[in-house]
């Protein structure tokens, strides 16, 4: 090559050399331009994405509220649950080690499908549960066992536990995982392991039981798992609700009564429930612990249904207990006097039908007063025929039967009491006869024992008491603890205070149809009523044979009521008893309720001094053994102040 | 100059090789060793802030490297030119056992084990490929490069390995190495409007490409073109990348305080995305710091190019400083969303020894070029 050659060929080369240096150098210098655009312009937007991928924000479950009991007792709480966990990446094999962990604690097919299921669909740092509820030993064979456990630790959680077990399970209720229906804007139900009230007052206070959620923010790698804690704000826990049942009193009732028996005994100055129990009961703490599939098919298919509270979702007819109301409600239709008799030949007729008392040979005459003391069936039969069906059930209304009373029971009953123009609406006629028939509580009516103890209350008392199970919020008392919160019934006195004499006469008078109910002289006087309701017709042919319940199979026998205040001349409590098939109300649900009503009153010896207004004054208690009677009676006080 | 180049080639073995050390220009090695310290800096914040697993092998790595370095440096570059293509035939012969045996990683066929080494031939290939194109344009003139003729074989030389690698198949790697061919190309004269007659038909042929592209090559230039359309899928690198980047504004996060890179959103921190773990910790100023240093090894060899002798050296300064620049603007560009992935490696930094081993014999041959700048090469066979 000549040196010319060489010398063009290297100046084409340098120039090139050169420009592709300049071009080198224009490259750079746009990377230079990119990272200053990324750090520098856009720098701010990225550093906040950084920090959104790093921070994890997290909700710290608060403690639920307890459910104390008017003494304070705990009726629900949250109790340590300890546990086995396994992280899989802590074992060197999942399967070795739970095969391992079989031998000191046997897992059944399911629970192993059930944790490998669950070790599959997570990450491997998170912890999986292998066990609940271990006991002491099995957790010392665990940590005993530990070195041959890889991956195994035990670790504490809360469960929901209910110390008093089935003997509130009713009033309390239980709590579950939330379902979709549950789902409101809280947004501490979507954690893992939270518990929502599912029934009772779980359910009714939830919100107040659950408190707020706290906040943890976290940092966390790009798989999800916890680097350290950044900051943590403790959520509110939940506030302690402390129900009106005395769970003493109420385990004491429970073990008086078999099944089919429920019982509500109210603090009649206030509608504060004491004790509500319905037979069979369930146990709570066995949704904690999550309930198997066997036995809530044996729960929801019993015929003993022992999910249902009886108490509050229970309908029965009245029978005889309905007869104060009656007869109040023909007072005040002045369908009859206070003074006037009736006749009962034993048998009522009506054109073509013939309606029975109860004593096959009549009572005689009988005013309002003594008709109550025999529950003549024949007086009510004419003074709901004078008073009409509407007016009845008007008074039922204003005694808390058929309404809804508010309870703090989700699902709660109201119950029923037929009117004429419900009948109408039915597209049937309401005839006299069916007037008859609903003037000795029988027909249509479906009531609850909660309506009829609150009867009882509102009879003693001539206040609109509503009962209630709600005794403090986080040591606040709600509306409705003092009598004075409560509406007077607007019935005059002098109607309350015959009927009350006629319940008296029942309970206290040689031949009263529950004098087996007689309190002691020492505890003081209780006035109730008995009822007795069909359940099945009695036929003319059956009556003429000489009908005895007894030959009758169980189902078939009517159900026995009886309900009642006490102390007599200064109401204090209410009780309503329901035996189903308890054949007499004399017989099976008289003597409960004296019973209980004794433990009530030696319960709760020291009542507080405040009484009711409208007692009538001038009687003590121990005094009461003879009736006060009308006329010897001192003037009533002035009715309560009214104020509406 | 002429009679000290012949007796350089007379003396004895011993002497010569003292008297090449002292040749050597030693502020490039400590440019070398300042970068490799940078790199090692990075992967220590990689680890967790430890030496291992990364940093400790990377020193290691580096130390072996440029011993090697500094004896390719000593071999002179009359030998070297007669053994380009032997080396070119070797780097093809071990793409074609790479198709054949190679490891599959991500889906392609790319790796080779050679004892404890894991060989990208297609990195050598690039090295290789600069080699015999210098040596085929070493003695043709200005007039002799305008004869199309003349540039059938030295194209076929080029599309050979550029074949092989789009083969495995490495989308970016084949069209690094044909840039890498088309700078030494460039560099010999050839003229331009054969570049741009290149240029415009590959802009022909480009959607007909694209359609025959695998579908994970689709994917990065799809996501490249709108990564937040995917960011869970094969945008979550581009975005962590950038987020990464970004946040670590003018002055960084700090040393091993990187959450991006210490949290693990940051894929293949200690490999491909380590100029991200710089520019979070270090900020604007680490980034460009690194540039300016990378950079400063690109000039480097645009400054032997221009001050050797033989035409030889000259492109394979030229060829082997486009080949280390493509290297540094294709990773960068890469984790700054400028084009699209391509599992480039930020050479002398990233962590790997194959990418360390490449890039430093091709240092080793940039400085026997410079060692020899001015060796006479015999008469032109015309």
């Amino acid at each position: 090559m000549s040196k010319r050659d060489e010398e063009r060929r290297r100046n084409v080369f340098t120039r090139r050399a050169l420009l592709l240096g300049a071009g080198q150098l224009g490259l750079l210098g746009f990377l230079g331009y990119r990272l200053q655009k990324l750090t520098l312009e856009e720098g701010e937007r990225y550093a906040t994405l950084a920090e959104e991928n790093r921070v994890s924000t997290r909700l710290i479950a608060p403690p639920r509220g307890r459910i104390l009991d008017r003494a304070e007792r705990v009726v629900a709480a949250n109790a340590l649950n300890w546990r086995a966990l396994l992280v899989a990446e802590q074992a060197e094999d999942i399967h070795a080690t739970l095969e391992t962990f079989s031998h000191i604690l046997p897992l059944s097919e399911a629970e192993r499908t059930r944790i490998e299921r669950d070790i599959r669909r997570r990450r491997r740092f998170v912890p999986v549960v292998v066990r609940d509820f271990l006991t002491w030993e099995e957790m010392a064979r665990i940590e005993v066992n530990a070195p041959d456990l890889p991956g195994i630790s035990v670790d504490v959680g809360t469960t929901r536990d209910y110390p008093w077990a089935e003997h509130l399970a009713h009033v309390v209720g239980y709590v579950a995982p939330p379902s979709e229906t549950d789902m409101d804007d809280d947004p501490l139900l979507a954690l893992p392991g939270i518990r929502v009230g599912r029934a009772g007052m779980e359910r009714f206070h939830d919100r107040v039981l659950r408190g707020r959620a706290g906040t943890l923010e976290l940092e966390v790698n790009a798989l999800g798992r916890v680097i350290r804690e950044l900051d943590r704000r403790e959520g509110v826990r939940g506030q302690d609700v402390q129900i009106s049942i005395d769970a003493e009193l109420q385990k004491a009732v429970r073990n008086r009564i078999e099944e089919g028996t429920s019982v509500v005994v109210l603090d009649a100055r206030n509608g504060e429930v004491l004790a509500m129990a319905s037979q069979p009961s369930f146990d709570p703490n066995l949704f904690s612990s999550g309930i198997s599939a066997a036995q809530w098919r044996e729960w929801t298919r019993s015929r003993a249904t022992p999910l249902i509270n009886k108490a509050t979702n229970g309908l029965y007819a009245p029978g005889s207990t309905f007869k104060m109301v009656v007869g109040l409600a023909a007072l005040e239709a002045k369908a009859v006097t206070p003074t006037e008799r009736i006749f009962c030949p034993g048998y009522y007729d009506l054109g073509d039908a013939r309606f029975h008392c109860w004593r096959k040979g009549g009572h005689g005459n009988l005013d309002l007063r003594n008709a109550l003391k025999h529950s003549c069936d024949v007086y009510f039969y004419e003074a709901a025929k004078r008073t009409g069906i509407d007016r009845i059930a008007a008074m039922a209304k204003r005694f808390g039967l058929g309404v809804d009373l508010e309870i703090e029971l989700p699902g709660a009953k109201a119950g029923f009491v037929p009117t004429r123009e419900w009948r109408i609406r039915q597209g049937k006629a309401w005839n006299i006869g069916d007037t008859v028939v609903h003037g000795i509580g029988q027909g249509f009516y479906q009531l609850t024992p909660l309506s009829l103890a609150t009867m009882a209350a509102r009879l003693a008392t001539g206040r609109a008491v509503q009962p209630h199970l709600t005794h403090a919020l986080d040591g606040k008392a709600p509306r409705g603890v003092k009598a004075e919160d409560w509406p007077s019934l607007g019935i005059p006195e002098r109607d309350l205070k015959l009927v009350r004499e006629g319940m008296w006469a029942v309970v206290n008078e040689e031949n009263g149809t529950a004098k087996v109910a007689r309190l002691p002289n020492s505890l003081g006087v209780m006035a109730g009523k008995t009822g007795t309701t069909q359940v099945r017709r009695v036929s003319r042919e059956q009556r003429e044979r000489g009908f005895r319940v007894e030959s009758q199979p169980r189902e078939w026998r009517p159900h026995a009521l009886f309900v009642a205040f006490a102390p007599f001349d200064n109401p204090q409590y209410a009780i309503s008893v329901v035996v189903e098939h308890g054949t007499s109300g004399a017989g099976a649900a008289a003597p409960l309720a004296r019973d209980i009503m004794a433990d009530v009153l030696t319960r709760f010896r020291a009542p507080p001094a405040a009484a009711v207004p409208p007692a009538p004054a001038g009687t003590r208690s121990t005094e009461a053994s003879r009736p006060p009677m009308l006329a010897e009676a001192p003037p009533p006080p002035a009715p309560e102040t009214p104020r509406r | 100059m002429m009679v000290f180049e012949r007796r350089l080639l007379t003396r004895d073995r011993g002497a010569g090789l003292l008297e090449k050390l002292w040749l050597v220009p030693w502020s490039f090695v400590l440019l070398l060793c300042a970068i490799a310290a940078v790199g090692y800096v990075a992967l220590y914040s990689a680890g967790g802030g430890a030496p291992e697993p990364y940093a400790s092998k990377h020193a290691l790595r580096f130390g072996f490297s440029l011993v090697m370095m500094l004896s390719i440096a000593m071999i002179d570059i009359r030998v070297i030119a007669r053994l380009s293509w032997v080396g070119y035939a070797l780097g093809v012969a071990l793409l074609v056992l790479v198709a054949v045996h190679g490891q599959v990683g991500k889906g392609a066929q790319r790796w080779i084990e050679l004892g404890p080494i894991q060989l990208q031939p297609s990195e050598l290939m690039k090295i290789m490929l600069v080699l015999a194109l210098a040596h085929w344009f070493h003695r043709a003139s200005w007039e002799r490069v305008g004869n199309l003729l003349f540039l059938v074989p030295p194209t076929l030389a080029v599309l050979l390995p550029v074949g092989l690698i789009l083969k495995q198949p490495n989308l970016g790697t084949g069209l690094i190495t044909a840039m890498v061919g088309g700078a030494v190309f460039w560099a010999a004269g050839v003229r331009w409007w054969k570049f741009a007659l290149i240029l415009a038909s590959a802009a022909g042929i480009a959607p007909i490409a694209y359609e025959r592209l695998h579908d994970y090559q689709r994917a990065r230039i799809q996501t490249f073109l709108d990564p937040e359309s995917d960011p869970l899928g094969a945008g979550y690198n581009i975005i962590q990348s950038k987020i990464a980047l970004g946040s670590g504004g003018l002055w960084g996060k700090g040393f091993l305080q990187g959450t991006q890179g210490h949290l693990n959103f940051l894929p293949e921190k200690q490999t491909d995305f380590i100029f991200t773990m710089i520019s979070e910790e270090f900020g604007l100023v680490g980034a460009l710091g690194t540039l300016l240093l990378l950079a400063l090894v690109v000039f480097f060899a645009l400054a032997v190019a221009l001050r050797t002798r033989h035409q030889y050296g000259r492109l394979v300064a030229v060829g082997l400083g486009v080949n280390f620049f493509l290297y540094i603007f294709v990773n960068i560009a890469m984790v700054t969303g400028s084009i699209p992935v391509g599992g480039v490696p930020l050479p002398l930094i990233s962590h790997g020894g194959s990418a360390m081993l490449t890039a430093m014999l091709g240092f080793g041959l940039l400085l026997s070029v410079y060692v020899h700048r001015d060796a006479e090469f015999g008469a032109a066979r015309e």
